[in-house]
């Protein structure tokens, strides 16, 4: 099998994609399920059973550290593992690494698994794990960017395709985050204390949580979508001229978008703006790219009716174009003062994550699993198409009821009688929004089962399948 | 706001880096060929040696998979 270690290798090393892809099902199994046990615990909070480690502030982090870098994650280097190969006609670089990365990233996701539920965090969202975790990814990613850095450099193809600029803008773009926004003063095996304090740690934390969804969420995820529907459609991307313009405008804009998820605190008002003019520019390329992809299939949207894959896909483009048109919104200030601190900010993340993230990586994983182990399609193309409607279901309800449960939120908080008293305590709010957590947990449960009808999918198409080995073309198409 | 001595100065370096690599990537002709870059990916497909081990792939999916490295992309007619 592994007979890449030849220095002319003929076959593309596609072990670590297959277990990677593999790895993201798995993940995703389970990174869903523990949302759809904090989703019930938020409507019956008995359900914390007072256990600690089971308790909704522990598992909350478990959940998003999961979905995002142990289920994005593993399609994220699955994909770009496959992509960069397939581009640019080499096997992986430095092979014996990738195996490091693969094996390396799976000791952090079980590392996260076993010490959120302790206790152990450094309290920053999305960048939870402690210390000693913080190191280990920092290995795990620099060990990633020379695979994927180096397979492009001994590249036989001279175009380097839009898929890897994306690709490579989310591997240095999120090294430099994570560095930056994980410096810490050990202060025991598994205790830290942030570099930063007060409203300092929380600039840094919000430039490090708003571009990890702009390079992590929408970068890394813009590369699968640049190189899976058009395989999947059989037809080149709408324009490439406009690919190359939507990847250099969002690189340039993005990385000051961060303030808007700090309006109206202690940071300084202008920051505050500069924040939520980024967030209204990057409206212009993030559409570029989704009209870019929709558009893809223009002349063919017959494949539409009858290709569940491709649903998935333009799905996920959708959501994403709905995504970074609310995102904007949202970050205007006037607006934020209604939204923030409300469900409808979980609304919108999850349309973005279940929407665009979970779509477009499971539009990918369809295409590739199946041709990652000698197959032409999925064991059973109909359990794709119910997976695509009862997920789509499922994101609906969950989006639509934290749409009304957030503006209800919103309302009720800002609400005040004439002699300036306010019209609702607190936890009549909460008690408004009992009805909406029920709606909201039907929905991730619809979600997570079709997350399970893709897992029994590819159980069965692996269990008929075998892995086999592509050969690199001897004659490059294009030199 | 001491931090922005950091972040300012960093975003600025992030996006002369940025510049730098595009400046490369246009003189290395990266842009030169670009009407024709987006349909070479189409014709680089996955061999699919292992096809005939599944009794259930009918003829017209296996075509499918078959012409995609042939013909680079088919224009069907939109119905």
């Amino acid at each position: 099998m592994s007979l890449a270690q030849a220095p002319k290798a003929t076959v593309y090393d596609d072990l670590p994609v297959r277990w990677f892809a593999l790895a993201a099902v798995l993940w995703g199994v389970v990174g869903m399920l523990v949302g759809v046990i904090i989703a019930a615990q938020l409507t019956w909070p008995e359900l914390n059973f007072g256990i600690p480690w089971f308790s909704y502030g522990r598992l909350r982090p478990l959940h998003t550290n999961a979905v995002i870098f142990a289920f994005g994650g593993c399609a994220l280097m699955a994909t770009s593992f496959h992509v960069v190969q397939r581009t640019c006609q080499v096997p992986l670089f430095a092979p014996a690494l990738a195996r490091f990365v693969f094996w390396g990233w799976q000791a952090v996701i079980v590392a996260a698994a076993l010490s959120l539920p302790l206790g152990y965090t450094q309290g920053k969202e999305y960048a939870e794990l402690e210390w000693p975790i913080d190191i280990l990814i920092a290995l795990v990613w620099v060990a990633y960017a020379i695979v994927f850095f180096g397979t492009i450099g001994v590249r036989k193809v001279r175009h380097i395709y839009v898929a890897n600029w994306f690709f490579g803008a989310f591997i240095l773009a999120v090294a430099l985050l994570h560095i930056v926004n994980s410096a810490a003063i050990p202060a025991g095996a598994m205790k830290s204390y942030s570099a930063y304090a007060g409203v300092q740690d929380a600039m840094v934390q919000w430039w490090y949580g708003h571009n990890a969804v702009g390079f992590f969420l929408t970068a890394g995820f813009l590369g699968m979508m640049y190189y899976y529907i058009p395989k999947q459609a059989e037809r080149p991307v709408y324009s490439y001229r406009l690919s190359i313009v939507h990847f250099w405008a969002l690189i340039f804009t993005y990385m000051w978008a961060g303030p808007h998820h700090l309006h109206y605190t202690a940071l300084p008002d202008w920051a505050q703006s500069i924040g939520m003019l980024f967030s209204l520019i990057l409206l212009a390329p993030s559409w570029g790219g989704m009209i870019n992809g929709v558009m893809t299939l223009s002349g063919a949207w017959h494949k539409l009716r009858d290709d569940p894959i491709l649903k998935f896909l333009i799905v996920a483009l959708s959501f994403y174009g709905m995504s970074t048109f609310e995102g904007p919104m949202m970050a205007i200030k006037t607006v934020n003062g209604l939204s923030h601190y409300t469900d409808w900010t979980v609304g919108h993340v999850h349309s973005g994550a279940l929407g665009w993230v979970g779509f477009m990586t499971m539009g990918s994983l369809y295409y590739l699993i199946p041709r990652m182990f000698g197959q032409t399609r999925m064991h059973s193309v109909r359990a794709i198409e119910l997976h695509f409607w009862i997920a789509t279901i499922g994101i609906v309800l969950y989006i639509a009821a934290m749409w009304i449960a957030g503006v209800m939120q919103g309302l009720m908080w800002r609400a005040v009688n004439p002699d300036g008293t306010l019209v609702y305590s607190f936890v009549e709010g909460v008690k408004a929004t009992y009805p909406f957590y029920m709606v909201r947990l039907l929905g991730g449960v619809l979600y997570l089962t079709g997350m399970l009808i893709m897992a029994w999918n590819v159980v069965m198409t692996v269990s008929r399948g075998r892995a086999v080995s592509t050969p690199v073309p001897a004659l490059p198409a294009h030199a | 706001m001491d931090i922005l001595y950091l972040l300012v100065p960093m975003s600025v370096f992030a996006m002369l880096g940025i510049l730098g690599v595009f400046a490369w990537a246009l003189r290395a002709g990266q842009f030169d060929e670009i009407d024709v870059v987006g349909e070479q990916i189409l014709a680089a497909s996955d061999a699919m040696p292992g096809a005939a081990l599944d009794p259930d792939q009918g003829p017209a999916e296996q075509a499918t998979e078959e012409s995609a490295g042939t013909a680079r992309h088919r224009h069907r007619s939109p119905s």
